[in-house]
């Protein structure tokens, strides 16, 4: 068996490549999400953020830390968790066997609060419909919106952000590539950037 | 990864992979909802020409954790007892829609002998073959060892071995696939095996194998062992010769009482006590030793759903 | 009396005899009618089938000590018929067909079946092997001397598969065969050290679980039957001889004049026990694949005269006997089609023996212990006509569904080995030619 994203699993060398996000922007656009979901939810009361792996997770982890700076009462490890949605893929027959993540829920539990589910990437909705089924067999929670940093389109399902970061008109040949530095590294050095990549 | 059927061609980053996806799916076990969806719509049989009911509800429970559709085939009472061959056995299975076949038979080699063959094309898990291996026993031996050892370092046990951690396994080596199965496994993750048995019950050409041999349970506990695995013994043993009683043999190399305090003498509490099941109380192992709370022996059976799901899960997603 | 194929005449040309000069050989009559310019010479020349030789062996037809036909009782996994074509073209001209059928070649009745369906075949001498004990049950001896004075001439007795393994009774076969000149032939396997065994005892069964067949339990019943055969002045022969030990041992009796006789078979000079770790039974034999020290032992002991013979234990099963869980599955290989190549891999290309040395040990010594008249003989004028012609340059790749043999438990399956059989003489009758079945000796022959 190969490790889910073994090395080997090679992407070509893109044609063009072009920044969309800097990390700056980012910052910003984290800033304005965390306070459309205070807004939205009228404060932090039962709010919960679970950040879908890889990525969404410490996207989760950087609107926590806006939220808790915003409310002196919140602590961004009661706010924040993780949830993986690996075993509810609809594609696990395909490609290699997928490693499932960690799944961290907040000690209050799911019941009768609110989810903002977090990812990096809205695309054709699949992984938030695994999301969803996910939730459902942890706990029920009253309601669970979404928060994106990017939606790209190309939706297969019923399903749409409740908090887009940018809306990105992209090409089904194109590639929204993620880059954030806590995981993510560009010569040695973290890097902190949307870019699209173009295979065609 | 296509089939499971020995930890001796396991490497050490499938092994870890193994146990990583294993501590998922043993948090599904404490959640309300024990089920995931995973293997939806697929099937898994489950092939039994010995009786092991532990072992057989323990593959089932994984499987049906996992949304699986789980076929149960005991070779007592059905046409195998009238020879049919295991080949014939193995393609009804999969005619009747089995996709991974989960085998436990009495011959040494009988999983390889369907992974290797063109008999049927499905995953094969080895649930115990023979005297010659038992890799999920000690998968889940690993994994059990693995969260100890992190609790001792107190770290992380995700993408850990057991690197440093000193096993001992005492009883008949000669007879168990356990014991093989976890010197391969064991050694892999970094961890030193001590075996000790009566001469009679180690293999010839143990001498080559990578642990270390010691007849004699008092010197290999007064070592410090981080943990101690007994191995079932089955008392007709006694009618072969490999020992000359019971009594004997559990005075030297069961785990009694005397020697549960011995260890608590030395001050050695972060010393653990497995055993695969079932144990044979006042023989290989005391009620006080088994009873203890240095005994692992219902974590290893709640491990065990836990690593099987990871494996049959491993084994049926993906292409292959 | 003489029917037309008893004429057939073959003019063989260019032949190197034993590997020497190229040389012509005449076959007329069933005999070596002349040699080198004479043969072209000779009238009958005429009238001769030529066969070219050029570039190819002429070898004394081999002789095997040891071969399963199976036939009367296992007739699915191999009849005389069907073992002898696979013989004649795996170069032989004679086998000893082992007793171990059903019913047991232990009376005059079945030995004479076992003969007259070999001469009805007519690809090569069947010579049967007689039983030692009744049933091969190991408790009373067999009527030795009726099985000796029947028209199969018994002169080789073997419960082979079993050992005789009671002293006493081994003894006494021991001493009574030497009233006909005949030899016991044991499979040397102490049955209390072998119980269950399903393959050799060493760091390989260690680690696949399966119980171990000691060298220790073939030794020492070796040692056992040498000092048995010293102490009643009889000739004894061990078969298929499988370990360093047994070697040592032999090795031992013949410097001290015992009378013994010792055989190995072509898998134990190539195979070891490290095959069994595919669980494939194809790989299970009695005695069982040792360790490379072992086959390293056995090539020393052939190539310097300790082990004499070459048997090949030529043992077909049907396919489900073979198709199964290791433990489950029958013992035994085939052997008659890859002797010759497996020898010549493991002997010769090897230069432990010269093609001189391989006739030594393939015929002329094999018939020597079984007593086989006609067979073994010089490549000489006026020696009966039976002869092996071989490419030895050729090379082959094994395909057990290509033989002849019933039988599609070859280990040697999709191995390239070197050396094939072109041509195969019976008593001056073509068997093979050009690497095929020609034709059998017909009945009226054998007048």
């Amino acid at each position: 068996m190969n490790p889910a994203d073994s090395p080997d699993r090679s992407t070509p060398v893109p044609t063009t490549s072009r920044t969309v996000l800097t990390g700056s922007d980012i910052e910003r656009v984290l800033t304005r999400i965390a306070h459309e979901i205070i807004e939205a939810n009228k404060g932090t009361e039962d709010l919960v953020l679970l950040g879908i792996p890889t990525r969404g997770y410490p996207l989760a982890q950087r609107l926590g830390q806006r939220i808790a700076a915003a409310d002196p009462d919140v602590k961004v490890d009661e706010l924040v968790g993780q949830l993986d949605v690996t075993m509810y893929r609809d594609d696990l027959r395909h490609g290699t066997s997928r490693t499932p993540a960690p799944t961290r829920i907040p000690g209050g539990g799911l019941d009768d609060k609110v989810v903002v589910l977090v990812d990096d990437v809205l695309y054709s909705g699949r992984t938030i419909r695994a999301a969803l089924d996910a939730l459902a067999d942890i706990g029920r929670p009253k309601t669970v919106r979404l928060a994106v940093l990017v939606d790209r389109g190309h939706r297969e399902l019923p399903i749409r952000a409740d908090h887009v970061g940018k809306n990105l008109p992209t090409a089904t040949s194109e590639k929204v590539k993620v880059r954030l530095a806590e995981l993510d590294a560009l010569d040695g050095e973290p890097v902190n950037e949307v870019v699209i990549e173009d295979h065609a | 990864m296509k089939h499971l059927l020995s930890t001796y061609d396991l490497g050490r980053e499938d092994a870890v992979r193994i146990l990583d996806v294993a501590e998922e799916m043993a948090t599904v076990g404490t959640r309300e909802i024990k089920k995931l969806p995973a293997l939806r719509g697929r099937t898994v049989a489950t092939l039994f020409f010995e009786d092991s009911t532990r072992t057989r509800i323990s593959f089932e429970a994984a499987a049906k954790r996992l949304s699986a559709d789980v076929i149960n085939f005991a070779a007592k009472g059905s046409s195998v007892s009238k020879g049919e061959s295991l080949k014939d056995t193995a393609q009804t299975l999969e005619a009747i829609g089995a996709e991974a076949v989960v085998i436990r038979h009495g011959a040494s080699g009988a999983a390889a002998r369907l992974a290797e063959t063109d008999w049927i094309s499905s995953a094969v898990v080895n649930a115990g073959d023979g005297t010659h291996e038992h890799p999920t026993q000690a998968l889940l031996d690993a994994f059990t060892l693995r969260q100890h050892w992190a609790r001792v370092k107190g770290v992380d046990p995700l993408g850990t071995g057991l690197d440093g951690m000193s096993v001992v396994i005492v009883g008949d080596v000669l007879h168990s696939r356990v014991a093989r199965s976890n010197l391969w496994l064991l050694k892999t993750l970094g961890a030193d095996v001590t075996f000790v048995a009566p001469p009679t019950l180690l293999p010839i050409g143990a001498d080559a194998w990578p642990c270390t041999i010691n007849y004699d349970l008092d010197d290999a506990l007064a070592a410090g062992p981080d943990a101690v695995m007994m191995l079932r013994v089955q008392a007709e043993r006694m009618n072969a010769a490999y020992f000359p009683s019971t009594a004997e043999y559990s005075r030297r190399w069961g785990f009694d009482d005397a020697r549960l305090a011995m260890l608590d003498a030395r001050g050695l509490d972060d010393t653990i006590i497995l055993h695969p099941g079932p144990m044979n109380r006042g023989l290989e192992i005391s009620a006080g030793a088994a009873d203890s709370p240095r005994a692992v022996v219902l974590q290893q059976v709640s491990n065990g759903v836990a690593v099987r799901m990871a494996v049959l899960y491993l084994l049926l997603s993906g292409d292959h | 009396m003489t029917s037309t194929a008893a004429t057939e005449t073959h003019l063989i040309r260019g032949a190197s005899l034993l590997g020497g000069e190229p040389t012509d050989l005449l076959l007329a009559d069933g005999r070596i009618a002349a040699v080198g310019d004479a043969a072209a010479a000779d009238e009958r020349a005429q009238q001769a089938t030529v066969v070219d030789a050029d570039g190819l062996i002429a070898l004394p037809g081999m002789v095997d000590l040891h071969t399963h036909l199976r036939e009367p009782g296992r007739e699915d996994a191999e009849t005389v018929e069907t073992g002898t074509r696979a013989a004649a073209l795996g170069g032989f001209t004679a086998v000893h067909a082992m007793a171990n059928s059903n019913p047991v070649a232990d009376t005059a009745g079945v030995v004479e079946q076992v003969w007259s369906l070999g001469r009805r075949s007519g690809w090569v001498d069947v010579r049967p092997v007689g039983a030692v004990t009744v049933g091969l049950a190991g408790e009373r001896l067999s009527e030795l001397g009726a099985m000796a004075e029947s028209r199969a001439a018994v002169r080789v007795f073997s419960d082979d598969g079993i050992c005789v393994h009671d002293p006493v009774l081994m003894r006494r076969a021991l001493e009574y065969v030497k009233s006909f000149d005949g030899v016991v032939a044991q499979h040397a396997q102490e049955p209390r050290l072998t119980e269950g065994a399903q393959m050799n005892e060493g760091t390989v069964s260690a680690v696949l679980g399966l119980p171990g067949w000691p060298a220790v339990a073939e030794e020492s019943i070796i040692a056992r039957d040498v000092l048995l055969a010293e102490h009643v002045d009889s000739r004894l022969h061990v078969c298929h001889v499988s370990t360093a030990g047994s070697v040592d041992i032999i090795r031992w009796a013949k410097s001290r004049g015992i009378n013994v006789t010792a055989e190995v078979t072509p898998h134990h000079l190539l195979l070891t026990d490290e095959k069994a770790r595919t669980y494939n039974p194809v790989y299970k034999v009695n005695p069982p694949l040792r360790r490379e020290k072992d086959v390293m032992a056995l090539r020393e002991a052939l190539a310097d005269g300790t082990i004499d013979i070459i048997g090949t234990d030529h043992a077909p099963h049907p396919t489900e006997a073979k198709e199964c869980e290791w433990a489950q599955a029958a013992m035994g290989m085939t052997g008659l089609e890859t002797a010759l190549s497996v020898v010549q891999h493991t002997m010769i290309e090897t230069g432990m023996m010269t093609w001189a040395d391989f006739a030594r040990v393939t015929s002329t010594t094999p018939a020597e212990i079984g007593l086989v008249a006609d067979q073994g003989r010089p490549l000489a004028v006026g020696e009966p006509a039976n002869i092996t012609l071989v490419d030895a340059d050729a090379r082959w790749t094994v395909d057990p569904e290509a033989m002849a043999t019933m039988g599609r438990n070859s280990p040697f399956s999709g191995l390239e080995l070197p050396g094939r059989v072109r041509a195969t003489f019976f008593h001056g009758t073509a068997t093979v030619l050009d690497g095929e079945l020609n034709t059998p000796r017909t009945a009226g022959e054998w007048a």
